[in-house]
């Protein structure tokens, strides 16, 4: 399989305008400028090409959603990038940003866009700094601003740098935070495609996708369809990491068995262990367990697995870790970042995390799991966005499938907490410390 | 486990909760531009971020983070200085700082050292590092080491961003080096700096390349210098820039 995002990803100055250009950069702007709009637009929707970012939402058909007619129209490249578990963006941003840049030019004619930002999150500032680089070259060259390479096509790219926050790569808390705001999730509908940012129609698509663009206008979306499984077509970066022993990201065409991504690239957990449990696509994706590796590595497969690909970032968890250090670090993760605009959400989040406390400092009662799943139930689908959801799935599923672990903890804990002497030893005290 | 939660009177998470109101005082207004001083490279540069977008507004973030960067954390008379020059008020700007984790909403020291302990760090080790990193600064005013949530750079995990420049893979015994390099302002760990890791896909690269060069330092000042330039209220150089 040829490389479509990573191919020479290392060659010194790729970053440049100069490397990139001889490599045939912009040379898929340049064909994409030739056609209407709508084909561009056709092209993209032919490729099936679903997003890159969690919700796997057909690239083509999100653009497409957008009014026509000229009127203030912004294109958001989502590249907050903060799913534990995910760095694949980074890489693209770090080594190749004008492979981004380009497809954002692309998209945004496809769509009639004439302003567009890079949201970034703050604490990426290298990748902040070589796009920021890129860019300044880009429209030094004509690629951006008005009358691009001779065309009608006219647009302004900024790159916006974030300061910290997880929710901010939710799409409409995305928005709040770009116009200046708390990052607070907006209740949908209206969708971004009607009313985004500054009110405006507005595409957002993650780095991943949108990188992918000049490649899809390079081959024709026919092509890049045939790349991959139905429904699932394509190449796709993992970033694979936790305990295996080569951990990073990885081009794989989609369908390949987990297997080979956990075992053939990564090269699977340390020498004598197994593999425990794995979150399929970030830490907000319910787990699978060593049974599961054999699924093919698709959207359609996780789905029907009762997880998800979400953004392509397998963690995996190895047999000398104890489920819930995993459970409490997730619960406390999305309570850290829970905004605190949806009761639910807030509430349930800080509830988990007390009751896996509870737990592992043996006041708990294996009744208590059962309290643990209901509050998970609750908070699904309660709540303006999905990092509740996040936090719930993921936990309801330990739960679920480490039932006899848990209960297990909560005999063992109790036992401890009962001697005096062994009582200072427990995990909590000694994580407190 | 988790970073400890700084906690006041009667453990309230809210500081400042039990200070009495002052109902004499009006409400914050937008500060007064004419008698509001801001140093001109703020001011320009605010101005600038300004300009990028339709809705001044928009411009938050970054002003907030070059009001920080020329502060050591937003205070007061930063967000008086972004807010006669924004035309927003200090209030609203408060609002925006004390959401997001990397605007500092009490004094910190000068150089940052966040610490990613979530999940597929903690798998590797990411809280033993975190508790040497915070034993060996925790006498140093100058160096604020936080726990903080994925970095996006799991696979050099455990790893750390100090003062923007990720390095990783660390153990606990890197600690005393790190903070040895920092001091000395020139780049930290070199060798094992995330902008010199290649790619991990094998097939990615028809060939090996050479890595890129390591990230400099902050300046190349000891921490107490750029403590006594703080003091002076003088532009400190982009860290990671």
């Amino acid at each position: 399989m040829d490389k479509l995002l990573f191919a020479d990803i290392d060659e010194p100055g790729l970053n440049t305008l100069d490397v990139y250009s001889r490599r045939g950069g912009y040379e898929s702007l340049r064909r994409a400028l030739q056609m209407t709009p709508d084909a561009v637009l056709a092209e993209l929707e032919a490729s099936g090409l679903r997003g890159r970012g969690g919700a796997g939402f057909a690239m083509g058909k999100k653009a497409s959603f957008l009014p026509k007619g000229s009127m203030d129209k912004y294109l958001c490249c989502n590249a907050d990038e903060s799913e534990p578990g995910t760095f694949k963006d980074r890489e693209i941003m770090q080594k190749n940003p004008h492979l981004l840049i380009e497809g954002m030019i692309i998209a945004s004619y496809a769509a009639g866009i004439n302003r567009a930002f890079i949201y970034i999150r703050g604490e990426y500032v290298l990748q902040a700094d070589m796009l920021a680089g890129a860019l300044a070259e880009a429209q030094a060259a004509g690629f951006l601003g008005e009358g691009i390479l001779g065309s009608e096509h006219a647009l302004s790219l900024v790159v916006h740098r974030g300061a910290g926050a997880y929710i901010c790569g939710e799409e409409t808390a995305l928005l709040d935070s770009l116009e200046g705001k708390r990052g607070n999730p907006r209740l949908k509908p209206p969708f971004p495609a009607n009313q985004g940012l500054y009110q405006g129609p507005t595409l957002i698509n993650n780095v991943e996708t949108l990188a992918t663009v000049p490649a899809i206008i390079a081959m024709g979306g026919e092509r890049y369809a045939q790349i991959g499984v139905e429904n699932s077509t394509g190449t796709k970066l993992v970033s694979v990491s936790g305990n295996v022993q080569r951990p990073g990201n990885y081009e794989i065409e989609l369908g390949i068995p987990s297997r080979e991504i956990i075992y053939g690239l990564a090269g699977g957990p340390p020498e004598g262990r197994e593999v425990k449990c794995w979150f399929p696509g970030g830490s907000s994706a319910p787990v699978l367990t060593a049974e599961d590796l054999d699924l093919p590595y698709d959207f359609d497969t996780m789905a029907k697995a009762g997880t998800m690909l979400g953004s392509g970032a397998i963690i995996v968890v190895d047999d000398s870790v104890a489920i819930l250090d995993v459970a409490l670090k997730v619960a406390r993760f999305y309570r850290h970042e829970s905004c605190g605009k949806c009761t639910p959400c807030r509430e349930g989040t800080n509830w988990t995390v007390k009751m896996l406390e509870r737990i592992e400092s043996g006041e708990a009662t294996p009744m208590d799991l059962d309290i643990l799943a209901s509050v998970q139930q609750q908070i699904i689908g309660h709540c303006l966005c999905v990092l509740g959801d996040a936090m719930a799935m993921p936990i309801g599923s330990l739960v679920a499938k480490f039932r006899p672990e848990f209960e297990e903890h909560i005999e063992a804990a109790r036992q401890r907490a009962e001697s005096p002497a062994a009582a200072v030893d427990t995990p909590l005290l000694r994580g407190a410390a | 486990m988790s970073p400890s939660v700084p906690r006041f009177a009667h453990g309230s998470r809210v500081p400042g909760w039990d200070d009495a109101a002052d109902l004499d005082k009006d409400p914050a207004v937008i500060p007064e531009p004419s008698t509001t001083e801001v140093p001109d490279e703020l001011r320009a540069e605010i101005e600038a971020h300004m300009a990028n977008y339709p809705d001044r507004r928009s411009a938050v973030l970054p002003a907030l983070a070059a009001a920080q960067r020329l502060h050591g954390w937003c205070s007061p008379q930063a967000l008086d200085q972004v807010a006669s020059v924004m035309a927003l008020t200090p209030a609203y700007l408060a609002s925006v700082a004390s959401f997001y984790d990397m605007l500092e909403t009490r004094p910190v020291g000068r150089h940052s050292i966040y610490v990613c302990t979530n999940i597929s760090c903690s798998l590797c080790g990411a809280d033993e590092l975190f508790a040497a990193l915070s034993e060996a600064a925790h006498d140093d005013p100058e160096i604020n080491v936080r726990a903080f949530e994925c970095l996006g750079a799991c696979d050099i995990a455990p790893m750390a961003s100090v003062d923007g420049v990720y390095v990783g893979p660390l153990s606990p015994d890197d600690a005393v080096a790190l903070l040895r390099d920092l001091r000395a302002g020139g780049p930290v760990l070199p060798e094992r700096q995330l902008v010199r890791r290649a790619c991990a896909d094998p097939q990615a690269n028809r060939q090996d390349w050479p890595a890129p060069e390591a990230l400099p330092g902050s300046g190349g000042r000891s921490a107490e210098e750029v403590g006594r330039a703080a003091g002076e209220s003088e532009p400190e150089s982009e860290p990671g820039a």
